[in-house]
């Protein structure tokens, strides 16, 4: 129930991700001095927090998401099976996302 | 409902699952990337995005993202945006906006991959 409102909350903040990733692209098509500012305000500290919280929502979508099309296709519905998934989007979700920038931060400053 | 309301809500029903497939592959491909990169300044970014094997995907993904977008931002509009007058004009303007993130990422990542 939780998880199914948070699909839609995540999924519209995704869609908001979309237009960050649309400036992204065109900053980078417009030459180094117009991605240099934008790439700094996307790496400073409230930059990151944006892009980790959307990160986060994307790791979310995709697990809860996978577990929808399972139940598209009539698999995962008995009630023990619904409390493991949803369990797994609960875990997983951070996890990925915390092993997500873990990995970015190979990058230095 | 029409028979044809139902067949273009049975039509958005499987646009969206099967955007939902593509994306899972081509949005971990975009993840694995970006970590791939040595960092995320201009010059790198631009020299993944300049060869066609990462701007083809590239922009296949875009593509996908913005019509997964399109359909899901939809159906918030249609549960939760009431009276038919306001609600007709949402979802006008959720197409209208999709198209233009469309066309300027698509344009974008051709300019970057044709290097204007």
């Amino acid at each position: 129930m939780i998880l199914s409102i948070l699909h839609r909350m995540t999924g519209v903040a995704l869609s908001a991700g979309l237009v960050v990733l649309t400036a992204w692209v065109l900053a980078l098509a417009s030459g180094a001095d117009v991605y240099r500012p934008v790439y700094e305000l996307l790496a400073s500290i409230p930059g990151r927090l944006v892009l980790a919280a959307f990160s986060f929502a994307f790791f979310f979508h995709l697990c809860n998401g996978i577990r929808h099309l399972f139940w598209d296709v009539g698999k995962g519905f008995e009630m023990r099976q619904v409390t493991i998934s949803a369990w797994s989007v609960v875990v997983a979700s951070p996890a990925l996302t915390i092993g997500f920038w873990i990995a970015l931060q190979g990058y230095g400053a | 409902m029409s028979q044809r309301a139902a067949e273009r809500g049975s039509g958005h029903w499987w646009a969206q699952r099967l955007t939902a497939v593509a994306l899972i592959f081509l949005g971990m491909w975009f993840l694995f990337s970006v970590l791939m990169l040595d960092d995320l300044r201009f010059d790198a970014v631009s020299a993944w995005l300049a060869s066609p094997y990462s701007s083809i995907p590239m922009t296949l993904t875009f593509a996908t993202i913005v019509y997964h977008s399109k359909l899901g931002v939809q159906v918030v509009i249609e549960d939760y945006v009431h009276g038919p007058s306001i609600q007709a004009l949402s979802l006008r303007m959720n197409v209208l906006a999709h198209i233009v993130l469309a066309v300027a990422g698509i344009y974008a990542l051709a300019k970057i991959g044709f290097g204007f």
